[in-house]
């Protein structure tokens, strides 16, 4: 494998949480000045997921996502300046603007969106894996979904083919608690999330999603099971979201004491604790990654604001292929 | 002169499962999934023998989860495949029109341009069998006001032939409607009977008097209407509009260039139905070419129900389509 110290494979990974953190802030902030409108789903508080899981990816993979899948996009190597851009509006953006935050897209990368139905994502991931099935391609196909998403019909439809035709299915449900502003509790009689997907015979466990390392581990346990053709792997990350759902949510449904109570737990913290303990990470080192991580969101935000807008003459294409068949 | 070309009987169901087949061996991408469509051999025996022909994996049967599996169709197009998708009737399509329209017909746009979506989706619609109301609505023109998707309805034998394999070179997802009282008609088709075009409509018998625009079972309605007003010097012009989305505009706007007179019939209900869609248009594109206005002959507008007379009642019928060409021939 890697030939890559501890010390330097940390530092990546704190880096990518902080970047997607410091990114986040960045677009709250853009979001109350106007420049950027209608939903914004911040993931802060739940880095450790998207960064952990990303590790146990290939380039060759596909990663199908949800409506806050910021985190997402950027741990898998998308392009800040294009995202940034895409949440702008411009048509510099990965979708030139038609997406918006809930639907980042990126063929590069094997991004797939960016699911603003929730558990909508989850039989197109089925598909493609399918797909790499029947193609005997020995690729991943990772999804992610909330604990809302269980709820679904979709969540239950896509297990039992997933796992009927023991498909190369990562599963990562990000468990935050809340389906938007409603506890668990009040809408699901069982509660134990991994149960649900081993009832339809995948593989599943579940995982403190703030602890970067633990996910990071669990998910190449998981990945290493669904690569060797074992079929679909369900984790369950159990995290927590800082933010409110969006920027309308006015999070009646917590208290603040509940938020704070988690706070400790901050992933960044975790790890920079981590790190510290075992002489890995100093004070210059942090200051150098956040200044350089405060570059590239610049980088990003002027890009944005450089952007242009796409011509509304072009509103109408892009709803048939411009290319022929292949 | 060239030989004629060979001819053999065959039936819609047969022209189907002969189109199925041609498609599977042409192209190794293709796969058929669907519900009871491998050991069953298909609700409507269209698939029937092919399990046996191209195995499980490409004749691939589903638990009964449409949303699940056409949004795994999805995917599998997404990856490189070109599924076809047959859900059983398009009464249970409405489980997986999330999937439809949230993602096969949204994805290309949503995401700038980079992502199309290759699928083909078979449903049998409409009336005609004692099925009652879950198994007998006709709602291709609630599938057909969506942008990012096109919607088929062949008709003949040729069509039935012929459309699939077009649908599967199109980039882009298609649906494609079977009316269920087809699947038995019988006809002949050539030998080397092939791809049609999946764009335009076509005039299915010619006549000065008055246009029908119709499409699929309907059209044998519309025929039989016509060859009962020929019996009286009326001459009906009947086009089979073929395409739902796009509409071919131009061609039963030329007819009625010639007719000035419009009926228009179709199995939908008739409150915000293609048909009123296609009154629309002409009534922006032809107003002054009319001697009367657009009439309209659609299903009744009740949920289906069982009773053979009742049911009856509540479909456009050959009857109902004479009565209202010879009260439209009798004004302007």
């Amino acid at each position: 494998m890697s030939s890559e110290d501890e010390g330097t494979r940390l530092t990546r990974l704190l880096r990518s949480m902080l970047l997607i953190r410091r990114f986040e802030e960045k677009a709250a902030e853009m979001y109350s000045a106007m420049k950027i409108r209608g939903f914004l789903h911040l993931y802060i508080g739940e880095e450790a997921v998207a960064v952990g899981v990303m590790e146990a990816l290939t380039p060759e993979d596909a990663v199908v996502a949800t409506y806050r899948e910021h985190g997402q996009a950027l741990a898998r190597g998308m392009s800040t300046q294009a995202i940034m851009a895409e949440m702008y509006g411009k048509l510099e953006g990965c979708c030139r603007g038609r997406g918006g935050s809930m639907h980042l897209f990126n063929v590069a990368t094997r991004f797939y969106g960016g699911n603003a139905i929730v558990g909508g994502g989850m039989p197109l991931a089925v598909g493609l894996a399918l797909a790499d099935k029947m193609r005997g391609q020995a690729r991943v196909t990772c999804c992610f979904f909330g604990d809302g998403a269980v709820a679904e019909g979709a969540f239950h439809e896509s297990m039992n083919l997933a796992s009927l035709w023991k498909l190369p299915v990562l599963f990562i449900c990000e468990n935050n608690l809340y389906a938007m502003g409603t506890a668990l509790r009040y809408t699901q009689a069982v509660r134990d999330l991994a149960a649900k997907g081993a009832s339809y015979g995948v593989a599943a466990a579940a995982v403190d999603g703030m602890d970067v390392l633990a996910v990071e581990q669990a998910a190449k346990t998981a990945a290493d099971h669904v690569r060797r053709g074992n079929g679909p792997y369900f984790l369950e990350c159990r995290t927590y979201r800082f933010r409110p759902h969006s920027m309308f949510d006015t999070e009646l449904y917590r208290t603040k004491d509940e938020v704070e109570t988690w706070k400790p737990r901050d992933p960044i913290i975790l790890l920079t604790r981590h790190m510290e303990d075992r002489g890995l990470l100093d004070e210059p080192t942090l200051a150098k990654l956040e200044r350089e991580v405060a570059a590239e969101i610049e980088a990003a935000v002027a890009f944005a604001e450089a952007g242009t807008w796409e011509a509304v003459e072009d509103l109408t294409r892009f709803v048939h292929s411009e290319k022929g068949a292949s | 002169m060239s030989e004629p070309e060979a001819m053999k009987k065959t039936t819609y169901r047969e022209a189907v499962r002969e189109a199925l087949r041609d498609a599977l061996l042409r192209d190794e991408r293709v796969f058929l999934m669907g519900e009871d469509v491998g050991h069953y051999g298909g609700c409507y025996a269209v698939s029937k023998g092919l399990l046996e022909e191209f195995g499980p994996e490409r004749i691939r049967d589903t638990p009964l989860s449409e949303l699940g599996f056409v949004g795994a169709g999805i995917g599998s197009a997404l990856g490189g495949m070109r599924p076809i998708v047959e859900i059983m009737t398009v009464n249970f399509s409405l489980l997986a029109l999330d999937q439809i329209l949230n993602n096969a017909a949204t994805l290309l746009h949503m995401s700038g341009g980079q992502f199309n979506v290759p699928l083909v989706i078979r449903m049998a619609t409409g009336a005609g069998k004692q099925l009652a109301a879950q198994h007998a609505h006709s709602l291709e023109g609630w599938l057909a006001h969506i942008p990012g998707l096109r919607v088929l309805t062949p008709a003949t034998l040729e069509d039935a032939r012929g459309m699939l394999w077009t649908a599967l070179e199109d980039p882009d997802p298609v649906l494609i409607f079977e009316n269920n009282t087809l699947y038995n008609m019988e006809g002949t088709l050539p030998e080397n009977a092939g791809p049609v075009d999946i764009a335009t409509a076509r005039v299915r018998r010619p006549g000065r008097d008055l246009t029908i625009i119709t499409y699929g079972a309907s059209l044998f309605k519309a025929l039989e209407a016509a060859e009962t007003l020929a019996r009286e010097g009326i001459e009906a012009e009947v086009i089979d509009l073929r395409s739902l989305r796009p509409l071919d505009d131009a061609t039963y706007l030329s007819s009625i260039a010639k007719t000035h007179r419009a009926l228009i019939v179709d199995e939908d209900w008739r409150s915000g139905s293609l048909a009123a869609e296609i009154s629309a248009r002409i009534m922006e594109q032809a107003f002054y070419e009319l001697d009367l206005p657009v009439a309209r002959l659609c299903s009744a507008e009740v949920p289906i129900p069982y009773a053979r007379h009742m049911e009856e009642a509540a479909l456009p019928q050959a009857e109902k389509i004479v009565a209202i060409a010879k009260g439209m021939m009798s004004h302007g």
